[in-house]
């Protein structure tokens, strides 16, 4: 499924959308960036609540295909800024992490 | 290595919203150069974990990377306070990071740990007072 699909289906709110056809490979939920450096596949979805710049760096050297943050956490507006300018697909879900993952577990399998 | 290209970067010690950012340069360097993708992966990945240290526990530093014919290497040099058991520090989970930088996401302990795992080679070489420079190589190709 493309991130747009994803975006779509479950109604999140997208941030920035500038890669729309990109396709989600998996998914990794995490918080701590270097563990998210160190395990995120590329092509996955990451789902998180960190919503700092630093997210937008960790984004784009993992090389996953959306960032999701949960629980309708905003991202600060760097991140927001970073992520448009970093070609980054950047999504709020209203779900939390778990409940978010299970929806994407649905439509990946 | 008759070839060899160098990338050189200052990384700024103050600056966390402009962390990573010699990092996110090198991976669009390393495409253009036709390199591929896993090994921008790794480098890239081992990198931004030691660019992010040298800014959170020393400072700031430079980088340097140089593209070689099989090999890229990278090596990042802070005079900050210097590593003073580094097989402790390479341990999986132990981190001396604090309160404020622990909220911004760091502090897992795991960047040492990822640089090596991403590198076919990896130095440290630290003194207290002084400094520490760590030397990195990820092979590619044939
Ligand atoms: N350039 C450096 N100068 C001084 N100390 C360092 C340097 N790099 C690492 N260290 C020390 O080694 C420890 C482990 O580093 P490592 O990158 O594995 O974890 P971290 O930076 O604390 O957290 P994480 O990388 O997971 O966000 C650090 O907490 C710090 O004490
Ligand atoms: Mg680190």
């Amino acid at each position: 499924m493309t991130v747009k699909e994803l975006a779509d289906k479950f109604s999140f709110t997208v941030c920035s959308m500038p890669d729309p056809d990109r396709k989600i490979g998996g998914v990794y939920i995490g918080d701590l960036l270097s563990w998210v450096m160190g395990r995120a596949d590329c092509d996955d979805a990451w789902i998180t609540i960190m919503s700092n710049i630093n997210v937008a760096a960790v984004a784009t050297l993992a090389d996953v295909s959306c960032v999701i943050l949960a629980e309708n956490v905003a991202p600060d507006e760097e991140l927001k800024k970073a992520a448009t300018e970093k070609n980054i697909n950047l999504f709020t879900s209203p779900h939390s992490a778990y409940e978010t993952a299970v929806k994407l577990y649905g439509e990946l399998k | 290595m008759s070839d060899k290209l160098t990338f050189n970067f200052d990384v700024d010690g103050e600056d966390f919203t402009s962390a990573g950012q010699a990092s996110v340069q090198i991976k669009r360097n390393l495409r253009q150069l036709g390199i591929d993708s896993d090994t921008i992966r790794r480098v890239s990945i081992a990198m931004y974990e030691g660019e992010i240290n040298m800014v959170i526990h020393a400072g700031g530093g430079t980088a340097q990377v140089n593209v070689c014919e099989n090999c890229i290497e990278i090596v990042l040099k802070d005079e900050g306070p210097g590593i003073k058991d580094i097989d402790l520090a390479m341990q999986e989970g132990y981190s001396t990071a604090p309160d404020n930088i622990r909220s911004l996401g760091f502090g897992a302990g795991m960047g040492l740990p990822n640089m090596k795992r991403n590198t076919d080679e990896m130095k440290i070489e630290s003194e207290i007072g002084v400094g520490t420079t760590v030397t990195m190589r990820v092979n590619y190709g044939g």
